[in-house]
């Protein structure tokens, strides 16, 4: 049974210049215990996707009516898109669903010792006094690698370097046992060694809480080491999506290829870099037929500017949504 | 040494005061007697984690910052310039031909300003041209070297997204017509796809116009692909520097080699078999005594402890600063 499905997603937020569609008829499922890689360059609607999960995006916004977003929870199903009142969001904003941020300095109030902030939210999402919360906490600071935590415990977030604000995000994400943790780009504002730490914590804490975890990141190396299977959005569509296996070693969207042939690679320095030609356009000017086409070095003819691509399956459980994939099916 | 030296540092250092209070006073070393030769025409990077004192370095070398202690030279071919001591029209001729490229390309151009006007700035404050045409064709000429057009130069920065932001950023750095720049995390903030475009431009920048590059990152794999010869620095020490090749086939510091196996792998099974480093970077303000890396590393001894290990050469314009490389060399990896 899965954890979360989510169909026909779509977002749209009016503008001073018109209406814009930032998510556009997404559909996926996660399994409890499952991480899933969300890729994209910025501007491809990552974050959007993962904030309208909890239906966390700005008032402008304007969901389609045939948006479904389903949550399975112990006590039964609930239908995300219904709730309305913030009391009954609760059950899903750090309840059910956590959310690490990129910046773990912007994340915590920088007025509040980091240890108030997990309390507070412990007293909100359980039935925990006081006292209660505190102990779990500082475990939890302890658990992620903070040494010292009761100290830890009493300071501000200026006084932790980036890494530990990071571990002290991910220690208050998870203190309220969430089902589905939402991870936008949890590591990119890191050091590489650091990066590889949180990693490892993160991987660690999956096998122990057993919970989904969806990981917005822009870098394929990060999903790799990361993730059981690994969704590639591009202006806000779901252009492939597949096992993380699969989707590396054989991607089949020539978006997710370009992705990957830009990354430097260490073990041929010789080796020109690729880049993908041209800048994601502006959501204002979102192309005709597929959006990936005004970038796309594959074009095969006026079906890709006209005709949206629907979904290819490309492989066990692997999904594309390209018309070179219908072509090779058909010839 | 075939080519001849644009910038050469003996003992560089750069130190500042923090804290108030006539007491309380700290010195802060962020950069610690750094001897760097790069030669002109190459492309020469620094690697290091956030507070090893690779931005600081680069500052100093712009002259942005005071150097407190050492040398440091700049020699064109028409000029030479003692870094440590420069001031009045000398200065003013150094900042045309040494130039800065920033990391974020949201934060450094002004958001009220046209492209051309942003393009044009350096010019004008340096009086480089003599009227208005002269500095719109020098302008447009920049311009369509960074694959910027004429529709973009009447727009705002705004309206550019972070690829095209950094080509502004790296047209304005070049409209003085420098020899030496430092780009400082330059493709840090951009996404994959744009990075890479991003470093071609660079490269073919710096091969056309003849440029001498100090490019600063944290990224090991970026910097393999641009750069001929890396310096990585900690704590405001070169820990270990030799060309990319070189460095790359057979690194020696455990910090370098920290760092290699800190990148993450593209395959999925390669998981977990990286060996990780622990802890990190200690504040500047309260170093370790002897090697300053001995508290994150694996292969610590009393000696890294107490002595700090000298920048000895281990081969052709390979330097490396650990008591144990040549045991480690060997194979033996505990203490």
């Amino acid at each position: 049974m899965s954890l979360i499905d989510v169909k026909n997603l779509t977002l749209q937020f009016d503008t001073d210049e018109g209406r814009i569609t930032a998510v556009d008829n997404v559909s996926f499922s996660l399994a409890p215990g499952e991480v899933m890689g969300l890729v994209g360059e910025s501007g491809s609607g990552k974050s959007v996707t993962a904030k309208a999960l909890m239906k966390l995006n700005a008032r402008n916004g304007h969901y389609s009516n045939d948006s479904q977003i389903t949550l399975h929870l112990d006590s039964g199903p609930v239908d995300v898109m219904s709730l309305k009142r913030p009391r009954d969001m609760a059950v899903i904003r750090g309840g059910a669903i956590s959310m690490i941020f990129q910046e773990p300095m912007a994340s915590f109030a920088p007025a509040m010792t980091v240890g108030s902030q997990m309390v507070e939210q412990l007293l909100i999402h359980s039935n925990m006094n006081k006292r209660q919360a505190k102990e779990l906490s500082i475990e939890m600071l302890d658990r992620v690698g903070i040494s010292d935590a009761s100290t830890r415990f009493n300071q501000y977030a200026f006084e932790m370097s980036g890494g530990m604000r990071q571990r002290a995000m991910i220690a208050m994400a998870l203190s309220t046992k969430p089902k589905l943790l939402i991870a936008d780009e949890p590591t990119t504002a890191l050091d590489v060694t650091i990066q590889a730490q949180v990693i490892d914590l993160m991987k660690d804490l999956v096998d122990e809480f057993k919970m989904g975890i969806i990981f917005i990141t822009h870098d394929l190396g990060v999903v790799a080491q990361t993730a059981d299977k690994v969704a590639v959005m591009y202006l806000g569509r779901m252009i492939e999506q597949g096992p993380v296996r699969e989707v590396i070693r054989n991607p089949r969207h020539p978006y997710t290829q370009g992705l990957i042939d830009a990354l430097p690679k260490l073990d041929d320095l010789g080796a020109p870099l690729r880049a993908i030609p041209g800048d994601i356009p502006s959501p204002l000017e979102r192309p005709s037929g597929c959006v990936f086409h005004t970038r796309c070095s594959q074009i095969i003819g006026d079906i890709c500017k006209t005709h949206l691509p629907a979904w290819a399956d490309t492989g066990a459980d692997h999904r594309t949504a390209c018309h070179l994939c219908h072509q090779g099916a058909s010839a | 040494m075939s080519d001849p030296l644009l910038i050469q540092t003996k003992d560089l250092s750069v130190t500042f005061s923090i804290g108030n209070g006539v007491f309380k006073k700290q010195q802060l070393k962020a950069v610690d007697g750094i001897s760097i030769d790069i030669p002109k025409g190459s492309f020469f990077g620094v690697v290091g984690e956030s507070g090893s004192g690779k931005t600081t370095l680069g500052r100093a070398l712009l002259n942005a910052v005071p150097i407190s202690d050492g040398h440091a030279t700049y020699n064109d071919g028409e000029v030479t310039y003692d870094l440590a001591d420069l001031d009045g029209a000398a200065l003013k001729d150094y900042r045309k031909r040494a130039q800065l490229i920033f990391q974020d390309p949201y934060a450094a151009l002004s958001p009220r300003m046209t492209v051309r006007d942003i393009i044009a700035e350096p010019l004008e404050v340096m009086g480089l041209t003599a009227n208005r045409e002269e500095t719109d064709a020098r302008v447009r000429e920049i311009a369509a070297k960074c694959r910027l057009n004429l529709e973009h130069l009447r727009r705002f920065p705004h309206a550019f997204s972070g690829g095209q932001r950094q080509r502004i950023s790296i047209a304005r750095a070049l409209v003085s017509g420098p020899q030496f720049i430092v780009a400082d995390e330059s493709v840090a903030a951009l996404d994959v796809s744009i990075q890479a475009d991003i470093l071609n431009l660079l490269k073919s920048i710096q091969q056309e116009m003849g440029l001498t590059f100090l490019f600063i990152s944290h990224d090991l794999s970026v910097v393999a692909h641009t750069c001929d010869h890396v310096a990585v620095m900690y704590l405001g020490r070169i820990v270990e520097s030799a060309p990319t090749r070189q460095l790359f086939k057979n690194a020696r510091h455990p910090y370098t080699k920290a760092l290699f196996s800190a990148i993450p792998s593209l395959d999925p099974d390669d998981r977990g078999s990286a060996q990780k480093l622990v802890g990190e970077i200690p504040s500047p303000t309260n170093q370790p005594t002897g090697c300053k890396f001995h508290t994150r590393c694996p292969y610590v001894t009393d000696l890294c402890k107490q002595q700090e290990p000298p920048l000895v050469t281990c081969e052709e314009g390979h330097a490396v600063s650990c008591h144990r490389w040549e045991e480690l060399q060997e194979g033996i990896t505990t203490a």
